[in-house]
């Protein structure tokens, strides 16, 4: 069972754009146990207005935005990330993500997140396309 | 034998509570359940308490420390943050036990030492416990009771704890890996006299194995993906382990500490060869070595509560928790000791709690057992009270001194509510379930190593997070603390 469930981990990160252009060694490095986070239906995963979080890429499972000027949230699933513009200008996020389903994630701890971005450019550089596509939605 | 068996408390029944387990998770559980009046039964497996410091018997010396003289009075609550060992009572002799039996020698108690002050703490207070008794199953019934098998017969009950440690030898997915001994079948340290041994895993459990044979092996390497974090460690009791086979990877002593994908390992005709790619520096690696043993950790045996809906993480190693240390398939399946660290908390800027060490998960056990209590047995369990006057300077000591806010920071919380109860409660219990207006009091750590209190304010259900600054000697009592203390509420 623990075998598999190392495996399934490492095939996960591998099915994921994010990481699409990573080899099976980089894999298991990002891989990490410590990483790992598991949450339940309904528990808050970021917490708007309380600092020290991390980046979270969503391997499994359903989660929303929720910001409290009451407009419709907005729905996270497989393969998508949050939590880097607090994590990368250090401030306190300023939404609530919720977990809408149980949710499997991995969560980069904001002080380690600038060793990873330049030890992984490919990842770097995928996140930055996102962020920008963010950007060109929001200006449409 | 027949005679003395019949004499064990405990028989196969019916019980509010049953707790699986006699490690110190365990012991912990049972006194605290005691404590709230929570009628429960005790099982272990093993002979008497303690059973993990004698199945593996590598762990010849702890890394948390217990020191026999500290800036507090042994027996004090204060004490208890220089005492990582011992249980926790409420009685004053049946506190700070594991100093007792310290021989004073290093500051870190032996594994002797150590189970010495467990026995202690079970037979004094004492602790009931229905040893050579094995978990052996779970179901759940269409009532939502639980019932567990052993291999005494079936325990039915509302609640289960277990305290079954994270002990199971666990290898991850290399092709060859499971033909060598995992780090629990170590030989002797002078089995391994000039021979070059390669050490699977980078943790605690490697470290501690390329320091134990620092002295007698010709060369050893430690491969793993991931690579040591220096800074964490630094700050952890775990650096014992890893600092001096740590240098002499630094200085060229021969021993070295790869960042590796390990992808096969195969027998050859006088040894092993292992084959990998390099991680942060990429590259492939072929070394020919004496010996492999395979230091990837523990899993705690779940047996099939997986099919009750537990599930797990830390790559199916470790079940995972509500803050309150519940399966979040929830319905009373609790868990104490070391799988606690299944509840990681908010781990702001990376700092996970105490959890896994005895330091930690006592002070788990206890909020624990109340939770348990009013949750599933409608027990109302007593709290302090706090005169609305003395709110701040009682905070203030709080952040200063309580064990609980220093062992488990960022983790567990003193929360003191509108109308002056006061209860130490896991923070992120705190800041994500409704409640009424409260303080609560947290100490917290960032990367650099700098230790300060947190103010959280719950007001019409929103909470706000105020961090204090940092002290020279942590003392957090003065008026510049009173000050930003009293602005925060």
């Amino acid at each position: 069972m623990s075998v598999n469930a190392r495996d399934e981990l490492v095939r996960s990160l591998a099915g994921l754009a994010l990481f699409a252009d990573l080899g099976d060694p980089a894999l298991e490095a990002i891989a990490d146990p410590d990483w790992e986070r598991s949450f339940g239906e309904s528990e808050r995963v970021l917490r708007r207005g309380l600092s020290g979080g991390g980046l979270f890429v969503i391997l499994d499972g359903e989660a929303a935005v929720e910001i409290p000027d009451g407009s419709e949230p907005r729905r996270l699933r497989r393969g998508d990330f949050f939590g880097e513009v607090s994590t990368l200008l250090v401030c306190k996020p300023t939404a609530d993500v919720v977990a809408r389903t149980p949710l499997h994630c991995l969560e980069i701890p904001g002080p380690q997140l600038e060793a990873f971005l330049l030890q992984y450019p490919h990842v770097t550089y995928r996140m930055l396309q996102t962020v920008t596509r963010r950007l060109r939605d929001l200006l449409e | 034998m027949a005679a003395a068996r019949d004499e064990r408390p405990f028989p196969p029944g019916d019980y509010p509570v049953v707790v699986v387990g006699s490690g110190p998770g365990g012991l912990q559980a049972s006194y605290c359940l005691a404590r709230l009046g929570v009628e429960h039964a005790v099982v272990s497996a093993d002979e008497r308490p303690g059973g993990m410091f004698r199945l593996y018997p590598i762990f010849e010396r702890l890394l948390s420390w217990s020191k026999p003289d500290a800036p507090a009075e042994r027996g004090t609550r204060a004490y208890e943050w220089f005492d990582h060992n011992s249980l926790l009572a409420e009685e004053p002799e049946h506190q700070a036990l594991v100093p007792a039996f310290m021989d004073r020698s290093f500051m870190v108690p032996s594994r002797a030492e150590m189970e010495a002050g467990l026995a202690a703490f079970a037979e004094r207070v004492p602790i009931r416990v229905r040893h050579g008794c094995r978990w052996e199953g779970t179901r759940r019934e269409d009532d939502g009771g639980l019932v567990l098998a052993t291999s005494d017969g079936e325990y039915r009950c509302r609640a289960a704890v277990f305290a079954v440690g994270t002990t199971t030898p666990w290898r991850s997915a290399i092709p060859g890996i499971e033909d060598v001994p995992h780090y629990v079948e170590t030989g002797r340290p002078q089995d391994y006299e000039s021979r070059r041994v390669f050490v699977v895993g980078k943790r605690n459990s490697g470290f501690e194995i390329a320091d134990g044979l620092l002295p007698w092996a010709r060369q050893i390497v430690l491969g793993s993906p991931r690579p040591v974090q220096t800074s964490v460690i630094a700050l952890a009791t775990v650096r014992v382990r890893y600092l001096q086979p740590y240098e002499d990877f630094g200085l060229g002593g021969g021993t070295f500490a790869l960042d590796l994908a390990v992808e096969r390992i195969e027998r050859t005709g006088g040894g092993w060869r292992v084959v990998g790619q390099g991680t942060t520096r990429p590259g492939a690696v072929d070394l020919e070595v004496d010996d492999v043993i395979a230091a990837t950790g523990f899993t705690t045996p779940l047996l099939d509560l997986p099919g009750l809906g537990v599930r797990t993480v830390s790559q199916g190693r470790i079940p995972a928790l509500t803050p309150f240390w519940e399966s979040q398939a929830g319905s009373g399946i609790y868990f104490a000791g070391n799988a606690t660290q299944g509840a990681p908390g908010l781990r702001k800027h990376g700092v996970g709690a105490s959890s896994p060490a005895v330091h930690g998960f006592r002070y788990n056990a206890r909020v624990m057992a109340r939770h348990l209590a009013e949750t599933h047995l409608a027990v109302a369990a007593p709290r302090e009270r706090v005169d609305p006057d003395g709110l701040v300077p009682y905070l203030l000591e709080e952040v200063s001194s309580a064990p609980e806010l220093w062992a488990q920071k960022s983790y567990l919380a003193r929360a003191v509510a509108a109308d002056g109860t006061s209860e130490i409660v896991p923070l992120a219990a705190f800041v994500d379930e409704s409640g009424p207006d409260a303080v609560a009091v947290a100490v917290e750590m960032n990367a650099e190593g700098d230790v300060y209190p947190a103010v959280y304010v719950r007001r019409g259900g929103e909470v706000a997070e105020r961090l204090l600054p940092s002290h020279q000697l942590n003392d957090f009592r003065g008026p510049e603390y009173e000050r930003e203390l009293r602005a925060a509420l």
